[in-house]
C-alpha cells in the first residue's frame, strides 16, 4: 500500500495533491484496492462547483457503487476525460495517471484540515482493526 | 457468525477477500473480477460453492416426491441426468430455483441456494408425501465448479471416468485425484465445467489437486464476484435479486421450466392461471445504451414514469457494455424495446435483447 509523503488525505480515502491554490484529487491506493477492479467512473464538468464532503462523482466496480467525496471546495479547473475510456488506470496508478479532478481551491483553509500520510496511514490502520 | 466451507482456510492463504454472503464468509475474489472472469471464459476457473444446499429425497415414492414439489418434468430427466426447475408455492411464487440430480426414481438430490438451505429442507420435507424420508444433507457434502472451455483439459488426466462419455447436464460417480466425488457436468457460468461434489473433510485435497493440475492451462481459482458476472452474461437468474417468492417462474422469463401437463404440482393451479390470464410484468435482458451502469433496485422509467425495476446490472467484461436484467410491462418486454433506467436520479437509456448476453459459440 503506498501512501506518498506529498499528499493530503480524507478519511473517505481520497487524495489530494496542492500546487498553488490548485488542488489535483483522487483515490488512494488503499481506496482502489478496496474497491477491486473499476469499470465506470462519473466525474463533474469543467466550470462545475465541489464542496468540501459532498459527493462530486463515483466510481463502480465489477459488483458496486462508491461516491467520491471532495476533500475541498473550489470550481472544477479539469477533468482527466480519459478515465471514462479506461477507468482501470485508476487501478493501476491511483496516484499519478489515475487522478480524477484539478480544483481551484475556494478556501485555503480546508486545507489545513486534511490529514497527512501519517495520520491517514494510521487511520486505514485503525478502521481495520 | 458467518459459517465457513471447508476450504475457509485455503481461500485467506491464497489471498481471496472474504465477505459475507447469505450467511457465509467466501472469498468475493482472489486476483480480481475481471481476470477471474477472463481465465472462465478463455481458459479455466475453480470456484468453491460448498455453500450450495444438498436435500436427498430416498427410497420408494421419492421421484412422484419431487414432482409434486418441481415444475419440470423429472419423468423426462434419465437416471444419471441433472434437470433445472422451480419449487413454487401454491400461489405460484419461487421458493428456489434448484438443479434436481436424479441418480435413480429412488435416490434424487435437489442442488439448493445458500441461503435457502433451511427454508428449502423445511419447504420440501413439510411439503413431501407422507412416508419418502427427505433428509438435508447440506452439511455432508462439499462442493467445487471447474469451469471453463479448458475444464475437462485439467479434470481427466484426475480421473478415470471417461469425460467425453460424460454429456451437458449428466453425472456420475466417480473419483477424482483419489477422492470419490459426483462428477456433474453442469455449472452456472455458461462455459463447459463440471461441479464436484465430495465429502466436506476431502474438499481441500480435490482443491488442491485441482489447482496443481490446472497450473498450466492457466487455471484461475475464482471468487463469488466473477460467478455473478459470468452468469449474468448468461442471463442465468440469481434467486434473491432476480426472483423471489413473491415472483413465479412465468414472470422470471422460466416458463421453459414449467411444465403445466405433467400433472399435479404445487403452483401449478396458479401458473396455468396466470398463463391464460397472462404475466403483468416480465423480467427481460437489456443493455444500456447511454452511459452508467444499472443496479439492483434502480427504477425502469416510461415517460418519466416508474413501470419496473432492475434486478441485476454489471458492465459486462466479455462485452464491455453495460447489461442487466429487469421487471417490465409485457408491453416493453419485446427485444428491441427501449425504456429508461434511473441511475441518481437521471434517465439512461436502455433497450432490450436476446439473451444470454453472451454467446460462447461466438466469442
Amino acid at each position: 500500500m503506498t501512501l506518498p509523503d506529498d499528499l493530503k488525505y480524507t478519511k473517505e480515502h481520497e487524495w489530494c495533491r496542492v500546487k498553488g491554490n490548485r488542488a489535483i484529487i483522487g483515490i488512494t491506493d488503499h481506496a482502489q484496492s478496496s474497491l477491486g477492479d473499476i469499470v465506470y467512473v462519473e466525474l463533474p464538468e469543467v466550470g462545475d462547483l465541489v464542496k468540501k464532503g459532498e459527493s462530486f462523482g463515483v466510481v463502480e466496480s465489477t459488483k458496486a457503487v462508491s461516491e467520491l467525496f471532495a476533500p475541498v471546495s473550489g470550481k472544477v479547473v479539469e477533468v482527466n476525460d480519459p478515465l471514462s475510456d479506461a477507468p482501470e488506470t485508476i487501478n493501476e496508478d491511483p496516484y499519478e495517471e489515475g487522478w480524477m479532478i484539478q480544483v481551484e481551491v475556494s478556501d485555503e483553509k480546508e486545507l489545513a484540515e486534511l490529514l497527512d500520510a501519517a495520520a491517514y496511514g494510521k487511520f486505514i490502520e485503525e478502521e481495520q482493526a | 457468525m458467518p459459517l465457513r466451507t471447508p476450504l475457509y482456510d485455503q481461500h485467506v492463504q491464497q489471498g481471496g477477500r472474504m465477505v459475507e454472503f447469505a450467511g457465509w464468509e467466501m472469498p468475493v475474489q482472489y486476483a480480481g473480477i475481471l481476470a477471474e472472469h477472463e481465465a472462465v471464459r478463455t481458459r479455466v476457473g475453480l470456484f468453491d460453492v460448498s455453500h450450495m444446499g444438498e436435500v436427498v429425497f430416498r427410497g420408494p415414492g421419492a421421484l412422484e416426491a419431487v414432482q409434486r414439489l418441481f415444475t419440470n418434468d423429472l419423468s423426462k430427466c434419465a437416471d444419471g441426468q441433472a434437470q433445472y426447475g422451480c419449487l413454487c408455492r401454491e400461489s405460484g411464487g419461487i421458493v428456489d430455483d434448484v438443479v434436481v440430480y436424479r441418480r435413480s426414481a429412488e435416490d434424487l438430490l435437489v442442488c439448493v441456494n445458500a441461503g435457502n438451505r433451511q427454508k428449502d429442507f423445511e419447504w420440501l420435507r413439510d411439503h413431501a408425501a407422507a412416508g419418502v424420508p427427505v433428509e438435508n444433507e447440506s452439511d455432508a457434502w462439499a462442493q467445487l465448479a471447474l469451469q471453463g472451455p479448458k475444464a475437462a483439459e485439467v479434470l481427466q488426466p484426475l480421473t478415470g471416468t471417461r469425460l467425453s462419455s460424460v454429456g451437458t447436464f449428466r453425472f456420475v460417480a466417480g473419483e477424482v485425484a483419489g477422492v470419490p466425488a459426483t462428477i456433474a457436468r453442469t455449472g452456472y457460468t455458461g462455459e463447459d465445467g463440471f461441479e464436484l461434489f465430495c465429502r466436506p473433510d476431502q474438499a481441500v485435497r480435490l482443491w488442491t489437486a485441482l489447482l496443481q493440475a490446472g497450473e498450466a492451462a492457466g487455471i484461475a481459482p475464482c471468487g463469488l464476484g466473477a460467478r455473478d458476472s459470468l452468469r449474468l452474461e448468461m442471463a442465468y437468474r440469481l434467486y434473491g435479486s432476480d426472483m423471489d417468492d413473491e415472483t413465479t417462474p412465468l414472470e422470471a422469463g422460466l416458463a421453459w421450466v414449467v411444465k403445466l401437463d405433467k400433472g399435479e404440482f404445487i403452483g401449478r393451479d396458479a401458473l396455468k392461471r396466470q398463463k391464460e390470464q397472462g404475466v403483468s410484468r416480465k423480467l427481460v435482458g437489456f443493455v444500456l445504451t447511454d452511459a452508467g451502469i444499472a443496479r439492483h433496485g434502480y427504477p425502469v422509467l416510461q415517460d418519466g414514469r416508474p413501470v419496473g425495476a432492475v434486478t441485476s446490472g454489471t458492465r459486462s467484461p466479455t462485452l464491455g457494455t453495460s447489461i442487466g436484467l429487469a421487471y417490465v410491462p409485457p408491453a416493453l418486454a419485446a427485444e428491441g424495446s427501449t425504456f429508461a433506467v434511473e441511475i441518481r436520479g437521471r434517465p439512461a437509456a436502455a433497450k432490450v435483447v436476446k439473451t444470454p448476453f453472451h454467446d460462447r459459440r461466438k466469442p
